[in-house]
């Protein structure tokens, strides 16, 4: 049995559908993410998880109970609030054994688990702080072990690094995957930075306008987006308009206007279809000459634009009549191909599983 | 040359504002009948005051009043200030400080309209109901003022790990919002005890306070015994004033 089982859910404001019917089942020790861009629903759903907001129908169970009538005081799951909503007037000390002292530990054992949670943080000197006295980092860390001290079934996530500089914010997903591992306590992480999202779930639920666009591990999220959003809006993607000409088995030839012929994976599409292939920039080979291998789509074209990124340069190749495809080369040091102009001639090649077709 | 210009008509407003304040001061402790030329120093018109029956019973008519009032209010307005914070209501805010607006001789005269037509003896009673219905506004905006600049997920934080929402009050919002409710009820205290208008229209027969007691004094002459008064009842809200802007600053607002 899952441990959270999401059912038809549907949140209204008024004229406006927030979630829109979705369900999802979440399983004991998982690393679960909900991406979207703002407004999409991921927020609302999680109010609704830890019981701020109730949704207008649908089913939601915890280890099969039902969770939508239990006030949130009394569900076994703690939030980490994207302010972190440490309380000012409390240090973090009290802060951390607040959730204790609400379920009436006794204080003997309180500041023994007070203690080791400040350890487990690194901030055992910390204790006598006021939150107003930390840095972003330490904070985080404090709300993190508020949260969890009391050992919940479910731990929900609201774009807890989003206020971090960058640097400190890469450091956290780090330590965020160890955590999750070392307590196996099921995580919900809500955010719409699909770098995030990627790196730290093992599944992500893409969502878009209350509804869930796509559910899958990070690897299947990225390789085979299942429609035209999910493709653009994780990562970067060529998104081509395109008809199907013949489609057979593993292969499918595609008609693209300016273009010509292109092979990709077949997803199950007749002929005649129309729609979009989606082509991630990576996943295409550029030269300036290129010799044409087995199942591959080559193109010879001119570079319009490039991009200078540091680890690698994207370039937008101009070929057809007037298509854009955007492809990257590394930067790197050994063997490293020149950096094009724009107006060279290059080559452009891709196997033709690496493009998928979305009829969506 | 502009700096020079603002020191001398900053000073010159502040000479305006506390002058006669301090010539009631000063004259408190002049040994003359007169308040027209400087004798020389003297207890004697606080000892007289001391001695005054009719003006320490207005005395302690203000105190008990302002006590209560400032009680009463500050428990009605830190409600209020809270509902207008959590309820975002529209016509409602306006209709709690609409009355902070109204001239003052309308509330008096349209509270004692009321009590007459309820059929209220006038007296202290009166005088009390109305304290509270002014200060309640000014309570309400102080609190709500303070709840506003409150980040909204701590409430939801406290109950979220495992707080009750009476407990979430009580061990996050209420200690939050303290200075604002002290604030307030400090600001309720002032204006209950020296309020003349409201008190005038509300008082009826027999029932007096500090101010109206002052006032019944100067229609004869401004005696020193008067000075000294004012200038105890001045240094009382003085200091509860520099409180208030301590425990709060931001929130004390004149009238």
């Amino acid at each position: 049995m899952a441990l959270l089982e999401i059912r038809n859910v549907v949140r209204r404001f008024g004229d406006f559908t927030a979630v829109d019917g979705v369900s999802m089942s979440i399983e004991q020790g998982e690393f679960f993410t909900l991406l979207g861009p703002s407004g999409c629903g991921k927020t609302t759903l999680l109010r609704m998880i830890a019981g701020f907001d109730s949704p207008q129908s649908g089913e939601m169970r915890l280890d099969g109970q039902d969770l939508i009538s239990i006030p949130p005081e009394k569900r076994p799951i703690h939030t980490v609030f994207q302010s972190y909503a440490l309380f000012p007037h409390m240090t973090v000390a009290e802060n951390i054994a607040f959730p204790l002292k609400m379920r009436k530990v006794p204080k003997e054992e309180i500041r023994q688990r007070v203690s080791d949670s400040l350890e487990d943080v690194r901030l055992a000197d910390r204790g006598g702080r006021y939150p107003n006295e930390l840095s972003g980092g330490q904070r985080q860390r404090v709300a993190l072990a508020r949260a969890l001290v009391n050992r919940p079934r479910l731990l929900l996530l609201d774009e807890p690094l989003a206020a971090l500089d960058m640097k400190l914010r890469e450091q956290m997903r780090l330590e965020l995957i160890n955590l999750q591992k070392e307590i196996g306590v099921t995580f919900i992480y809500v955010t719409h930075d699909q770098t995030e999202a990627l790196t730290l779930s093992h599944r992500i639920a893409v969502m878009n306008g209350g509804r869930v666009e796509q559910l899958d591990e990070p690897s299947k999220i990225y390789d085979s987006p299942k429609n035209r959003f999910v493709a653009a809006f994780i990562g970067t993607c060529n998104l081509v308009e395109a008809q199907v000409v013949a489609a057979d088995g593993e292969k499918m030839i595609l008609e693209i206007k300016g273009l010509g012929e292109v092979a990709a994976r077949n997803p199950g599409a007749s002929v005649g279809e129309t729609g979009t292939l989606a082509l991630r920039p990576e996943k295409i080979r550029l030269g300036a000459h290129l010799v044409p291998e087995l199942d591959e789509n080559h193109f010879r074209g001119k570079v319009r634009d490039f991009l200078y990124m540091g680890d690698v340069t994207v370039y937008i190749v101009e070929v057809g009549e007037g298509e854009h495809i955007e492809a990257l080369l590394p930067n790197s040091a050994a063997g490293r191909p020149r950096i094009f102009a724009a107006g060279d001639p290059v080559d452009i090649a891709w196997r033709y599983d690496a493009g998928s077709f979305l009829n969506g | 040359m502009s700096r020079k210009l603002l020191v001398v008509s900053g000073a010159a407003v502040y000479l305006f504002l506390y002058l006669p304040l301090l010539i009631v001061v000063a004259y408190s402790f002049n040994d003359s009948k007169l308040n027209a030329e400087w004798v020389g120093f003297t207890w004697h018109w606080y000892k007289l005051l001391l001695d005054d029956d009719s003006m320490l019973k207005a005395a302690g008519n203000s105190l008990m009043i302002a006590l209560t009032a400032s009680f009463a209010s500050t428990v009605l307005g830190t409600m209020a200030g809270y509902a207008l914070y959590r309820y975002r209501l529209k016509l409602l805010p306006v209709l709690i400080m609409a009355p902070l607006a109204i001239p003052e001789i309308l509330v008096g005269v349209s509270l004692l309209i009321f009590f007459v037509a309820i059929n209220l003896t006038l007296g202290l009673g009166t005088i009390m109901l109305s304290h509270i219905a002014f200060c309640v506004g000014f309570v309400a905006i102080v609190v709500r003022s303070r709840l506003s600049g409150m980040d909204e997920s701590l409430f939801e934080a406290a109950r979220d790990l495992g707080a009750t929402p009476w407990q979430a009050f009580r061990l996050v919002t209420l200690p939050l919002i303290a200075p604002g409710i002290v604030a307030g009820a400090l600001l309720a205290f002032t204006l209950s005890i020296d309020d003349f208008v409201i008190t005038f229209f509300t008082a009826g027969v027999g029932a007096s306070t500090l101010p109206l007691q002052i006032y019944s004094m100067i229609k004869i002459a401004v005696t020193p015994e008067v000075n000294a008064i004012s200038t105890l009842l001045m240094l009382l809200t003085l200091f509860l004033i520099v409180v208030a802007s301590r425990v709060s600053p931001g929130s004390v607002r004149g009238r």
